[in-house]
């Protein structure tokens, strides 16, 4: 019979709060469905990876070399450690492809003439493999021929080492080795413009003069090899036929572009996320404690019937774990449901043969943990308080709060102050803790916000920095091999071009004490305009005659400053080894690199004026024939539109971080509202009795609803310099954690995102006054005399 | 008039055709049995509610079909009320209690004049959680007399009370009615209290059943139960 009366008590008492409670497990939800979104994405990601690799043999060792006879392979095959090798033809050409007037450029890898090759697998989505008795037939990368529309049977022209050829497609194919595909120097792919091909070797060694001989390698290691000591042993064996230095995994182009984005996407889906969680597991803690603090003398009325703690106890549980496993459920439904659609996005650009769907099941788990712990919590807190009081005290209806005259009465500070600011002052004064908890939940709103925010401003600054401040060029080619200086004066001869500016860029390894990367130095012109190195304060660096400028990432990866003197081991034509000063150190966003005086350089290779590749402008009315005429250029080995690339920066890894931000920022939005909605409507209910009982005293409407608000807005006065300087930080972390090798976040906080985030609070306020102000103008105020509650 | 709480079948007939004059100065005790009605009268009296059927003046102002501002402002300026629960603001003392209403007020003595009236100025600068719930309710007399209202409302003023502090409240509330000539209309359940009034009105079941004039009024001091 008690039961059933409590349960009636606990089903009415939900319904009645449904506002704060629905409220609440929205709250709950955003930040369960947040993490669950953004660790579903990246864990698919990584399982579909992992997958592909293991079924597809993605190689652990990769090296290209000049020319290397095959009869070599044997001796590779024997360094220990070694379990299977790939030999192969891999070489640079450039397209003609129908229909798009920017030149676009491919490489064409050999396979073995009459299997799948044993390492880097193809996956074929349809046709067959090309017969290797056959000229010109290839298998395609889906992506090129997804982007252009064409597939088996189609043809496409290529200037294979000065020669027109027509190649035909007989399928078209995935590898792991491409996951993420990007030409030489490029950082976004771009589909329609840069194409793989793979050919029997038969066919394409002729092409090339490689009868016989091979110019790249891929390795894959035996279990527990030793990859430093493999790499010196084939390094030993093929520096002589020109390698550029074996490398594993983590310097693979495809794999640390994914392994990066994996890393900034956990970090952003974990960092971001969590906090959400923690803030709503926090205010679902404060709120719902606050919820139970205003039945506390129902609780003790139910205590002096004799009901048992036990009993009362597990009702108000009850009512916490209702909302926390409603709001639970619908955040799992939320973040698989999004997650799903966040990882359809990532498939555009990261190609996989196969998407495995993982559930973030343990993040899940944590998120659920958290955010019913937090609501139990909350309501033990609670009803933990309530039960201490006396039964007795139930028969009072207002607690009598335990006011004293403190330290701003002593000082007199109060004297002129009307009672209402009074009422407000004390209030503040003697429960700091209620004042504190809504300025935390409303900082805390505006700093998630902020945090949600700033990510777009960065991408901004990241886009302005990279294609404004630093790319100043509208083409840049490079070339299959260094080239004389002359030839720059044949690309300033093609039509339209404006300006033309030559660079070089060498294969080396750095060492810095212990710590050594590979990576490229280019080489600059002392006065070069089109492409600008900048320093930390935004400053154009002018190429110091001799030494290197280092970018801050490459210089924090081998722990070198500005004085100090690294070792630079050239992959590349003699092999030289010489010692340079790092002279200063260059901002990027993007990639990291190397810079040196071109004539510098051209001292440190012994070797006269020659080019790597050429920056240039041109004049646009001239598009056409310019694009015309480079297509019909060989050995080109890249060429990057500026114009493209931005689109495709756009298209692909900034919109993907801009639709995460989305989500993020929604949650943001959701949980900043609903913190001030609900501790607005609490604040409400704990004074509703009080402001009654101002009405019955003779105040109007206004007069009630201007202290009531008016203590809403000046704690939300005080929060706002706090949750900006929260958000500040936040986002200054973000920032820090999200820095990967091939790109870093920008910070960067602009008064419109901290306006933003004022606005979405104050606009929640806003909504709330209004809900808020009906329930005030309708006080019961018959009712607040009978009873308490 | 007349007061019906819902309606249909499940309607409460709380107030069943109340006819009723109030004079200036006078002290009027109204007994009941519970239920029937008084507070339901004096919460209309008050302004704080408005009756379904029939009207109620005071002065040349109609109160039955007033905005909710009008019937605020009539609270404001004449009307003082004392509650069987105090309802006094918890975050303020007895002294600022009483200031809520004389900040609003047109023609309010000083605060501590009004403590004085109740004894308990020298209390002025305590908190309600630190005076007993007579002295509790002997500030809430004090806040409702500080205006100098025209109509003192007390609904079961010594409802809460022992003995001694209820005649203490009864004191104070028998001052006010002498020295400003406040109209006091006092609801009890204690009959020996019908003895200070001037007269005493009975109501039963929504009705007045009858109405007493006392020849003789006791002082508070004097009354004993
Ligand atoms: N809001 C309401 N809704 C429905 N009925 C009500 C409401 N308020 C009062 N009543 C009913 O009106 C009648 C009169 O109530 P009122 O409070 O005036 O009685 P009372 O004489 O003051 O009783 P008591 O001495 O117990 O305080 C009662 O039957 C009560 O149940
Ligand atoms: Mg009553």
């Amino acid at each position: 019979m008690k039961r059933r009366a409590l349960t009636t008590k606990l089903i009415r008492d939900l319904l009645h709060l449904r506002a704060p409670l629905i409220a609440i497990a929205i709250v709950m939800a955003c930040g369960v469905g947040g993490l669950v979104m953004t660790r579903t994405t990246s864990e698919s990601l990584r399982a579909s990876l992992d997958a592909y690799y293991d079924r597809y043999r993605f190689a652990d060792l990769f090296l290209s070399l000049k020319r290397a006879p095959e009869a070599i392979r044997p001796e590779i095959a024997a360094v220990p450690g070694v379990a299977q090798i790939e030999t192969r033809v891999s070489i640079g050409v450039t397209l003609d492809v129908p229909g798009v007037i920017e030149p676009a450029v491919g490489r064409i890898i050999s396979i073995p003439d009459d299997r799948q090759p044993s390492l880097h697998r193809l996956f074929l989505r349809n046709g067959r493999l090309p017969d290797p008795d056959r000229h010109g037939e290839v298998v395609v990368s889906e992506a090129f021929a997804e982007a252009l529309g064409i597939g088996p049977g189609d043809t496409i022209d290529a200037v294979i080492n000065g020669t027109r050829e027509t190649l035909r497609i007989t399928a078209t194919a995935l590898s792991p080795e491409f996951v993420y595909a990007i030409q030489p120097g490029g950082f976004v792919p771009d589909d329609k413009r840069f194409a793989v091909f793979w050919m029997p070797h038969r066919q394409l060694a002729p092409l090339y003069d490689m009868e016989g001989a091979f110019n790249d390698l891929i390795v894959k290691l035996s279990p527990g090899a030793r990859e430093q000591a493999v790499i010196d042993g084939i390094d030993a064996l093929l520096d002589p036929y020109g390698g550029t230095g074996a490398y594993a995994r983590d310097e693979q182009i495809s794999h640390l572009f994914i392994s990066d984005e994996l890393a900034q996407l956990r970090t952003m889906g974990t960092v971001m996320p969590s906090v959400f969680l923690f803030v709503s597991a926090l205010l679902v803690n404060i709120v719902l404690a606050r919820l139970i603090r205003t039945q506390r003398e129902q609780i003790a009325v139910l205590r002096s019937f004799g009901y048992t703690r036990l009993q009362i106890g597990s009702h108000y549980l009850a009512m916490a774990v209702v909302v926390a496993v409603v709001g639970a459920l619908l955040g799992l439904v939320f973040g698989a449901v999004l997650g799903k659609f966040m990882l359809a996005l990532y498939v555009k650009f990261y190609r996989f043969p196969i998407v495995l769907f993982e559930f973030g099941a343990s993040a899940a788990a944590v998120a659920i943990a958290a955010t019913t712990a937090a609501a139990v919590l909350g309501a033990i807190h609670a009803v933990a308080g309530a039960m201490r009081l006396p039964p007795a005290e139930a028969m009072r209806p207002e607690p009598p709060g335990r006011y004293h005259a403190s330290f701003i009465d002593r000082i007199g500070l109060l004297r002129r102050l009307s009672p209402s600011t009074k009422m407000f002052l004390r209030h503040v004064e003697r429960r700091p803790l209620r004042a504190m908890v809504s300025i935390v939940g409303m900082s805390l709103s505006i700093s998630i916000l902020t945090m949600g925010t700033y990510v777009s401003d960065a991408i901004d600054y990241l886009i302005e920095y990279q294609f404004v401040s630093t790319q100043r060029y509208d083409l840049s080619l490079g070339f299959t091999e260094p080239r004389a200086g002359a030839s720059v004066f044949e690309v300033a001869a093609l039509p339209g071009v404006i300006d033309a500016e030559p660079y070089r860029a060498v294969p080396v390894r750095i060492h810095h004490n212990h710590l050594s990367e590979r990576q490229s130095i280019i080489g600059v012109q002392r006065g070069a305009t089109l492409e600008r190195i900048i320093d930390d304060r935004g400053e154009p660096i002018v190429v110091p005659p001799t030494g290197l400028v280092l970018t801050e990432s490459l210089a924090s990866q081998l722990k070198a400053g500005p004085g100090d003197t690294v070792t630079v081991e050239v992959l590349e034509g003699q092999r030289p080894v010489v010692e340079c000063r790092v002279e200063a150190l260059a901002r990027t966003y993007i990639g990291s690199a190397a810079y040196m005086s071109i004539d510098a350089l051209h001292g440190v290779m012994r070797e006269g004026d020659v080019a790597s590749g050429v920056h240039l402008t041109f004049d646009s009315a001239e598009t056409a024939p310019l694009y015309r005429r480079i297509k019909d250029t060989p050995q080109i080995a890249s060429t990057t539109v500026k114009r493209a690339s931005l689109d495709s920066f756009e298209e692909t890894l900034a919109e993907s971080i801009l639709i995460m931000r989305s989500f993020n920022l929604a949650f943001a939005c959701v949980i900043a509202v609903g913190v001030v909605y609900n501790s607005t409507r609490i604040a409400l209910a704990e004074r509703a009795r009080e402001l009654a009982t101002l009405r019955v005293l003779g105040l109007y409407k206004g007069e009630i609803a201007a202290i009531f608000y008016g203590e809403l807005a000046l704690l939300m006065l005080m929060a706002i310099p706090i949750g900006l300087t929260c958000g500040y930080y936040f986002a200054l972390t973000m920032s820090a954690l999200m820095s990967t090798e091939t790109h870093r976040i920008p910070f960067m906080l602009t008064p419109q995102t901290m306006a933003f985030a004022l606005a979405v609070v104050l606009a929640a306020a806003i909504v709330t006054a209004l809900d808020t102000r009906r329930q005030l103008d309708d006080l019961d105020l018959i009712a607040v005399l009978k009873d308490a509650s | 008039m007349t007061k019906v709480y819902g309606r249909g079948p499940s309607a409460v007939h709380a107030l069943r055709g109340v006819d009723l004059d109030l004079y200036p100065g006078e002290f009027v005790v109204m007994l009941g049995p519970s239920g029937s009605g008084k507070s339901t009268l004096l919460n209309i009296l008050g302004g704080l509610d408005v009756p379904t059927s029939g009207s109620v003046h005071y002065r040349d102002h109609n109160l039955t079909d007033n905005s909710d501002t009008a019937l605020t402002r009539y609270r404001r300026e004449h009307v003082g009320f004392v509650f069987q629960f105090y309802n006094l603001i918890p975050s303020l003392t007895a002294r600022e209690n009483v200031e809520l209403v004389t900040d609003i007020a047109r023609d309010p003595m000083p605060a501590l004049d009004a403590l004085d009236l109740v004894r308990l100025r020298p209390r002025a600068d305590h908190f309600p959680s630190q005076l007993s719930g007579g002295e509790q309710q002997r500030v809430a007399i004090a806040r409702a007399i500080a205006k100098r209202p025209e109509v003192l409302l007390c609904d079961e003023p010594t409802g809460a009370l022992d003995a001694e502090t209820g005649i203490a409240v009864l004191e104070a509330i028998a001052r006010i009615n002498e020295e400003l000539a406040t109209t006091a209309c006092i609801i009890t359940h204690n009959a020996v209290i019908a003895q200070m009034a001037d007269r005493v009105i009975r109501l039963s079941n929504g009705q007045i059943a009858g109405v007493e004039r006392n020849t003789h009024r006791v002082a508070a001091s004097e009354l004993a139960w």
